[in-house]
């Protein structure tokens, strides 16, 4: 077992287990996005960053920093709410995200965040992208304007399904979710329309075809109860 | 020397301007209402879902969301071309009806309640919504009650008062129960109470504004509305007709989702509102009117006893050829107020109401598709081209207001006219310039889709062009 703070409090972890994991465990909320529990986490969206105190406040995503012995761990500060909220904010402004008539309106992780961190504007110009919708999948859509990037699908697809049928096309901020290799999603010959990318998306970037306005509700945790569920090979 | 003058004009839904050109003997040569404003909704829909523009193009209006929604959601049916359950047809024409309610409500207690019993000459400090309620309380509450009765209707269907996104292309999201039912029954009798008194005192006051009824925009035009199979009164189905001033029905039976064979849109540089006009009479002579007036003249009945009694009454004023003064677009809203609650009390006991199969699930079928329907201010045109995938290639949108354009332009010029002497811009000529734009409730944010919230201005040109008076009205 390993011994160590979490805002002040000391806490015991086993080797392995991340920072998120003990804090969960704790019953401490750290804000996640990319993260979903059944997925390998990534840390890519950086929403869940903490400071460790005693490594001069050095910032780590918790979703994948393991526990050590002795680490004096903050997850919630007004610098910590500051950043969380500038990325977020990055999020939003990045790229079409119109609340109003989303199909997600009220059910979206992205909306949540923003709320919880006081995000209610925009301090840097919205960057307003031209990006299209796929529509061609007989049963879901995409919608590259309310995407974050945060590949919750393309793990979904990979680890869970393992139809790979996702994956990422694009560098930089010109990255995004595409289907095999980038052709229409309902051309695709590996896709097998589970629909599990779409639980997994935390937006209205993935959704049923033929939702209106705030009536797509999703259940993320179907990915978990899956994988729970499943007999370990290895 | 100043020679332009600009009057704003608020309590109207939007931002305009009037402008009002004087010739070389101090007459007015021509008075114009503009209107200032962009949006560009058509543009920015391409590209979405059809299932979505319901949702997009209810933002167009905080006061009209429903009709928007309504409208586009059966632009959506056609596109399915589905078979849409007559539950969901039924429980769309409630919402609608609940929508008329409270934006008539609006306008006549709100918006023009203040003009029309506190007088066109009363300070402006006092004619408002606020002096109102404090000189004839118990109409300021009348109003507020009625309108929140509408309101609680649109809630109690659809979620929320503004911008519910319930309609959907195929139906509605979910059925009506018991007890929202109920409840929409228990304010029916408060409702009609306050419209049966409101009418009556309507009525009382109708000698006093003879003046008013003969400057607000009295001339003759062609009138449009929906009307139903055998001529009723009509809001949510039905074909469009068209009846000239003397009432005679000059075109009838148009299928309105071939309204570009009947309605042409003419573009003046002044105005970002464009100029619809009747085809086959030409510009400008094809000037038509939209809304409740036009309604009520091309109906042979409003369907309901109580509303049909007063509609009598209402023709007995032009002696049985169509009302041509827009100053009784006030009158006509009390009446579709009456007949709407009459309508409600009818349907509200329909078991379909209640039934859980509201929805027609469907893909894209047809890649054209065209929603009508009659919005508080008029025949309301959702047209869309959507791809295989039911993403929007093109969207057209003919706004309510938009059709009374022309209207709108002659009632100023009629007004200006009458009032304005010696190039003075006297209250009371501004006052009614206001007075007569608000008899159209004219909703200029939807009419052209636009952004913002900016009052009417009214400019006085001199013969040569130069601004003499410039005003806005508070």
């Amino acid at each position: 077992m390993i011994t160590l703070k979490l805002d002040g409090r000391e806490v015991r972890a086993k080797k392995g287990q991340t920072i998120l994991e003990v804090a969960t465990e704790n019953g401490i909320r750290i804000p996640t996005l990319c993260y979903l529990e059944g997925l390998s986490p990534k840390g890519t969206c950086r929403v869940c960053m903490v400071e460790i105190a005693n490594r001069n406040g050095k910032l780590v995503p918790a979703c994948v920093t393991p526990v050590e012995e002795g680490l004096e761990v903050i997850t919630r500060s007004e610098r910590l709410t500051r950043l969380r909220r500038t990325i977020v904010e990055m999020l939003f402004l990045e790229r079409n995200h119109i609340c109003a008539f989303c199909v997600s309106n009220g059910h979206c992780e992205l909306q949540d965040l923003a709320v919880e961190l006081g995000m209610d504007h925009v301090t840097f110009p919205y960057r307003y992208p031209g990006l299209a919708m796929d529509l061609s999948h007989d049963d879901f859509g995409l919608d590259h304007n309310r995407c974050v990037v945060c590949g919750r699908c393309v793990r979904a697809c990979s680890e869970v399904e393992g139809a790979f049928t996702w994956g990422f096309t694009g560098r930089g901020i010109d990255t995004a979710v595409a289907t095999d290799l980038g052709i229409p999603w309902g051309l695709s010959e590996t896709c097998t329309s589970c629909g599990k990318c779409v639980q997994a998306c935390p937006t209205g970037a993935l959704f049923e075809r033929g939702m209106a306005t705030a009536a797509q509700v999703k259940s993320p945790e179907i990915i978990r109860e899956v994988t729970e569920r499943r007999p370990r090979v290895f | 020397m100043e020679r332009v003058k600009r009057i704003p004009v608020t309590r109207i839904e939007g931002h305009g301007l009037i402008t009002i050109k004087l010739g070389a003997d101090g007459e007015v040569e021509e008075a114009r209402f503009h209107v200032t404003e962009v949006r560009g909704f058509e543009h920015f829909c391409r590209g979405r879902t059809v299932w979505e523009m319901p949702g997009i193009t209810a933002r167009v209006c905080g006061i009209c969301p429903v009709s928007h929604l309504l409208c586009s959601a059966k632009a959506g049916d056609a596109i399915l071309a589905a078979k849409v359950p007559e539950a969901a047809h039924k429980l769309r024409r409630l919402m609608n009806l609940g929508q008329i309610i409270q934006s008539h409500a609006l306008s006549f207690f709100h918006l023009s309640g203040a003009d029309l019993f506190l007088g066109w000459d009363e300070d402006p400090r006092i004619r408002n919504v606020f002096g109102l309620m404090e000189r004839y309380p118990e109409l300021a509450r009348d109003g507020i009650a009625l309108r929140a009765f509408g309101q609680r209707v649109i809630e109690l269907l659809g979620g929320r008062r503004i911008h519910p996104a319930w309609a959907v292309p195929g139906g509605v999201e979910y059925p009506l129960d018991e007890e929202r039912r109920e409840e929409i029954k228990e304010g029916l009798p408060g409702a009609r109470r306050i419209i049966e008194r409101t009418i009556s005192l309507f009525e009382e006051n109708l000698p006093r504004w003879r003046e008013e009824i003969e400057t607000f925009g009295d001339f003759p035009s062609l009138f449009m509305s929906l009307v139903a199979e055998d001529g009723t009164w009509e809001h949510y189905a039905g074909t469009i007709r068209f009846v000239d001033a003397e009432g005679k029905v000059i075109a009838d039976r148009l299928d309105p989702a071939r309204y570009f064979e009947f309605i042409a849109e003419a573009v003046e540089p002044w105005s970002f509102l464009k100029f619809p006009y009747y085809r086959e009479y030409g510009y400008p002579e094809g000037i038509y009117r939209v809304g409740p007036l036009a309604r009520l003249n091309t109906c042979e009945r409003m369907g309901t006893p109580l509303a049909d009694e007063v509609l009598s009454r209402f023709r007995s004023l032009s002696g049985g050829k169509a009302a041509t003064s827009s100053f009784l677009y006030h009158y006509a809203r009390l009446i579709e107020i009456l007949g709407c609650i009459e309508r409600i009390e009818r349907l509200i006991d329909d078991p379909d109401l209640l039934s859980p199969r509201v929805r027609a699930d469907a893909g894209v079928n047809e890649l054209e598709g065209v929603g009508v329907h009659e919005a508080p201010r008029g025949t309301l045109f959702h047209h869309y081209r959507v791809d295989e995938d039911g993403m929007i290639q093109w969207a057209n949108l003919i706004i309510s207001t938009g059709h009374n354009n022309m209207a709108m332009n002659r009632t100023v010029q009629q007004i200006a006219a009458r009032y304005l002497r010696g190039g003075d811009l006297s209250e009371g000529l501004l006052n009614r310039l206001e007075g007569g734009i608000r008899a159209y409730d004219p909703c200029l944010s939807c009419s052209v889709h636009a952004a913002g919230r900016m009052p009417l201005v009214v400019k006085l040109i001199g013969p040569d062009g130069t601004v003499i008076r410039e005003r806005s009205l508070r």
